[in-house]
């Protein structure tokens, strides 16, 4: 190798140092490009919420508390739930819904979700002497503190967030059902134009504007309370504080944060 | 001791793979791909920038505070607007657009107020098929502000049983003196001069005969209707709707 050619090679391999550096540049920015500093600090969610202003998901720990006894089974927060979060509006996708427990002499419990439609066959038992009880229970999902969807999801797709509402990537899900078989409160569901999994996320969007969840927006009987479990002054910590509180399926360990006054001992 | 020549060569690729690997893990291949952080921070990005579609009955109060302050007062006092007027964060950015809608037939009340054994003891509720069952809600009950109708209030005084059998029924909207003509003197010795009742089958006619003026009430042909009874001996009058 003369002289010559050391120096055109060298000449070259800058020039593919240069086009690697800016590719990976490019890809960087690409990435990270109109999401204002998101990519620049290490703790991404802390530096969003002091960008805002306002919401400080390390700050909050929300929860929900429901009133067995106000439920009227009126349906309106499934209603409004479909309209806010843009749920299919098949019945039988839903982010919340309402079942109607009736209780019978003999001790049959008769479940049935009254969202959907074309079961009213075994709307039984009504009227007749037999029922000694019969009341309605809104459920949703719990918002697990330790969550069995986000420890099987294969890639990631479902966690925690700091204020305690369990969210779904859209862009990482991959449709594998993992999470709608490990619920053990049957909240999940896959949307079916886009196959991702879909789930209540106590209307995240209303809740970081300072807004409370659709479903407690429009509850006529105030059955739902939503509330910050830090703030010591929330409606929920003084719900749950005046109330005698049940979760469901407590020997799960998963910690729900949907409590429920005078809940009935058959309800599963 | 000199390296040979294709030794030194293999290193040098191998040397350039290993810069290549590392350098594609740690410059080329986005952060967000391999960041939990990052990749959980953009989704809650993308979930907080979801369109809000109920307003909020706080923004409705802003425009609205005749209305709001009197359904904060009422029986209604804990329902908040959209529960009832639908999703209006359309109609409170541009209150031009997207009017909400004002639900006026007889299907949207039941949905809280129709009998179910499993609601909750003392929260009213009604029979829609036995209720009053021709007029709209709103006929008699004022939504923003309901209350138990009064429309005859000098007679129920006496008259309760019936005053609260009329209510309910399909006549509730007719006065007691569309079909009783009351003597002023009724009023002060009950006895001494009692109020006139219908006498024949042509006074229900003035309504409900074929081609009468009375939009709402049911018609039938009083010629071939009911052979030689009087209307009353089947339909009681305070109660239509009971048969027999």
């Amino acid at each position: 190798m003369n002289k010559r050619e050391f120096l055109k090679s060298l000449l070259l391999l800058l020039h593919a140092g240069g086009f690697v550096g800016a590719l990976a540049r490019w890809a960087g920015a690409k990435e990270t490009g109109g999401k204002e500093g998101e990519g620049k600090a290490p703790g991404g969610a802390d530096a969003k919420g002091e960008a805002n202003g306002k919401h400080d998901p390390a700050r909050h720990w929300y929860g929900m508390g429901i009133e067995i006894d106000k439920c009227i089974g009126c349906s309106r927060c499934v209603d409004a739930c479909k309209v806010e979060n843009a749920v299919p509006p098949e019945p039988f996708f839903f982010n919340t819904w309402l079942e109607r427990y009736v209780i019978a002499k003999d001790g049959e419990a008769v479940v049935e979700s009254i969202n959907v439609k074309g079961k009213s066959s075994r709307e039984m038992r009504q009227d007749d002497g037999e029922v000694i009880r019969s009341f309605f229970v809104p459920k949703l999902c719990n918002q697990c503190a330790n969550p069995p969807c986000v420890q099987v999801c294969p890639v990631g797709a479902t966690f925690s967030t700091k204020d305690g509402v369990v969210l779904v990537d859209a862009n990482r899900c991959i449709g594998c059902g993992y999470c709608i078989q490990a619920c053990p409160y049957g909240a999940r569901y896959l949307r079916p134009e886009s196959r991702i999994a879909q789930k209540c996320f106590f209307c995240y969007h209303r809740v970081a504007q300072g807004l409370l969840p659709a479903c407690v927006e429009v509850c006529p009987t105030q059955a739902r309370i939503f509330g910050d479990l830090r703030s010591k002054a929330s409606r929920l910590v003084r719900f749950t504080r005046m109330n005698k509180i049940h979760v469901l399926k407590p020997s799960l360990n998963t910690e729900p944060k949907v409590y429920y006054a005078q809940l009935d001992g058959e309800v599963r | 001791m000199k390296i040979p020549e294709q030794v030194r060569r293999l290193g040098l690729v191998i040397g350039i793979i290993v810069v290549g690997v590392l350098g594609t893990r740690f410059f080329l291949i986005p952060r967000s791909l391999i960041s939990d952080e990052l990749h959980q921070a953009s989704t809650v990005q993308r979930e907080v920038a979801k369109p809000v579609k109920f307003a909020g009955s706080s923004t409705c109060e802003g425009c609205h505070e005749e209305v709001s302050g009197r359904v904060r007062k009422g029986y209604h006092k804990n329902l908040m607007c959209e529960g009832c007027h639908g999703a209006a964060a359309r109609h409170a950015e541009d209150p031009g657009q997207g009017k909400p809608f004002a639900p006026r037939d007889r299907k949207f009340c039941p949905v809280c107020h129709s009998y179910d054994a499993s609601r909750p003891t003392g929260f009213p509720q009604i029979n829609p098929t036995a209720h009053n069952p021709v007029k709209p809600c709103i006929t008699c009950h004022n939504p923003h502000d309901p209350v138990p109708p009064k429309t005859i209030e000098a007679c129920s005084a006496c008259h309760p049983q019936i005053q609260r059998t009329t209510a309910v029924s399909s006549h509730a909207l007719l006065k007691c003196t569309t079909c009783h003509v009351v003597p002023a003197q009724h009023k002060k010795t009950p006895r001494s001069a009692l109020p006139s009742k219908p006498e024949g089958r042509e006074f229900c006619g003035t309504c409900h005969a074929k081609g009468a003026t009375e939009r709402d009430a049911p018609k039938v042909d009083l010629s071939t209707h009911g052979g030689r009874f009087l209307c009353w001996q089947c339909h009681y009058p305070h109660l239509p709707e009971g048969r027999g």
